[in-house]
């Protein structure tokens, strides 16, 4: 469980997080959603430590991770995985070389054991024969998925997802959302996923958190999303007018039948 | 650390910065191997990577150093072998440290400020230090590691060189012949020289080296920014090469 408490982020004048308090539960994939500019990276970069909060704090299991000096993070580290937006992925190793590096550098693991971990967890992000390709020669789903494999060869506790299906197509998005859902379940792993794809929330919120300018404006899950009246928040999932006026016209139906 | 990437100040900031940076560049590895094999990679590509320009640029230096030198002695008294004294006294002293690590700072400099640069802005650097790894001691120790073994050796290559030069040109344009010019390359030879010209490439390199890193490890913006990132180093390093050459020429030849 990650907990975080009264976050506040201050960029020189701008306060980006104005109070953040919420709790990530462990075996679920907690979403993150709001529009650009909303505070989501911020907030994930806070809770995992690459931004240090101006004010509040980020407990892991209870335990206080802001207070803690750089070797006691590291300890937390470990035990952590994480999808960046944009992959991420070292580009001067391997695909084989990516997902092995945390297992290179944090384990005594003999190599031939390394490469059955590592092609274990390719298989598991159903990605096979492309160990020895750059990153630059694969597609941006394949890259993604190799983020996926390195973030979790260790085992971690917490995997955190930046946008995981930002730049794939409906499909692959999919694909990703759902190996992400089925890693936390089977392994229960607290995940925390940043999204604005309405499909990945419909389909994966079982514990939503709605940021709108930097507070958290409203808290669910997908059931409720749909009967919240919190205006913001409807401005958000039905950004389109196409989408209101389906939706006024479903409800105008479904008002008439009364 | 990872708050102050984003910020920017002043020159006392970026001074504290860059001090800090290199303190903990020698933190201790989490995998000495790891370290090492990338220590190899960075002595490749700075050391072996280096090699061709510098052989080139150092000949024609010591070339054209002992044509120039011998046209101004044809008109004296002084005799020939002096060209081979003259080359080989201002290639130790000065034109193989200094010009050698001049030309480095502009092809290593420019090399690691964008190697850094990209790495910084494509999350690379946040995708290690979420690991737990010590991202400084991993990125930029290795390359201080190599660059202080690697340079000295290419600025003794580059006086050899250098020294080779001035026996071709100078023997080639007829003005002083091969056994003169060796006669004073091996008049009064001072072990101290060297001792210098050793000191001067050690801290160049590392000046050099940790300048550019640290101008690509705190690059921060857009892929516009990489750029920018790497003129500054290339320009800061060759600034504090000369700046560092006149003040261990200071202290050392008094
Ligand atoms: N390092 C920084 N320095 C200053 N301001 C920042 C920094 N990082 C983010 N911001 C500001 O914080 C605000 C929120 O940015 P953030 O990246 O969290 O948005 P987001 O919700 O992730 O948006 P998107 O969906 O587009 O990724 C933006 O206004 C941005 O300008
Ligand atoms: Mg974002």
């Amino acid at each position: 469980m990650i907990e975080v408490k009264d976050v506040r982020k201050v960029f020189g004048t701008q306060e980006v997080l104005k109070g953040i308090s919420a709790v990530f539960e462990t075996g679920k994939n907690n979403l993150i959603i709001g529009k650009s500019g909303s505070g989501k990276t911020v907030l994930l970069k806070c809770i995992v430590g690459l931004l240090t909060p101006t004010d509040g704090h980020v407990l892991f299991d209870e335990k206080d991770y802001v207070a803690m000096n750089i070797d006691q993070k590291n300890e937390i580290r470990r035990e952590l995985g994480m999808l960046f937006q944009g992959g991420a992925l070292f580009d001067s190793l391997t695909v084989e070389q990516n997902v092995r590096f945390p297992l290179d550098m944090f384990t005594h693991m003999p190599l031939s054991e390394k490469r059955d971990r590592v092609n274990e967890v390719l298989k598991r992000v159903n990605l096979v024969n492309a160990n020895h390709k750059f990153p630059s020669q694969i597609s941006g789903g394949m890259q993604k998925r190799t983020g996926i494999a390195r973030a979790i060869v260790m085992n971690p506790k917490y995997l955190f997802c930046d946008e995981p299906n930002s730049g794939l197509d409906p499909q692959t998005s999919i694909v990703v959302d759902e190996l992400i859902m089925e890693i936390t379940q089977e392994y229960n792993i607290t995940t925390i996923t940043n999204t604005h794809d309405m499909n990945s929330v419909i389909a994966n919120g079982d514990k939503i958190i709605f940021l709108h300018e930097g507070n958290k404006h409203w808290e669910g899950d997908k059931y409720s999303l749909f009967e919240s009246d919190n205006k913001e928040l409807i401005d958000f999932i039905f950004a389109s007018d196409f989408l209101k006026e389906a939706r006024d016209a479903r409800f105008n139906k479904l008002k008439n039948k009364v | 650390m990872a708050e102050y990437v984003h910020a920017s100040g002043g020159p006392l900031f970026h001074i504290g910065r860059y001090v800090l940076m290199i303190k903990r560049s020698f933190a201790k590895p989490e995998r000495a191997a790891m370290y090492w094999k990338e220590t190899l990679v960075q002595m490749n590509n700075i050391g072996v990577g280096s090699l061709v320009i510098i052989l080139l640029i150092s000949f024609f230096i010591g070339a054209v150093s002992a044509v120039q030198f011998a046209y101004n002695l044809s008109q004296s008294m002084v005799p020939m072998y002096y060209v081979g004294f003259v080359v080989k006294e201002s290639m130790i002293l000065e034109l193989a440290p200094t010009v050698s690590c001049l030309i480095l700072g502009g092809k290593i400099g420019s090399n690691l400020a964008s190697e850094l640069g990209t790495m910084r802005l494509t999350e690379q650097i946040d995708a290690l230090e979420i690991m737990g790894v010590n991202t400084i001691s991993y990125l930029i120790g290795p390359k201080l590691a190599a660059s202080v073994t690697m340079i000295p050796l290419l600025v003794v290559i580059s006086a050899i060189t250098g020294i080779w030069g001035g026996l071709l040109a100078g023997s080639m344009s007829g003005y002083v012949s091969g056994a003169d010019y060796l006669q004073g390359v091996l008049m009064s030879f001072k072990a101290y020289n060297i001792f210098v010209m050793m000191v001067k490439s050690v801290v160049f390199g590392f000046v050099l080296t940790s300048v550019s890193c640290y101008q690509g490890f705190y690059a921060h913006g857009s892929a516009i920014e990489i750029g920018k990132a790497s003129t500054r180093a290339v320009v800061l390093s060759c600034v504090m090469v000369l700046f560092a050459d006149l003040i261990l020429t200071w202290l050392l030849l008094r």
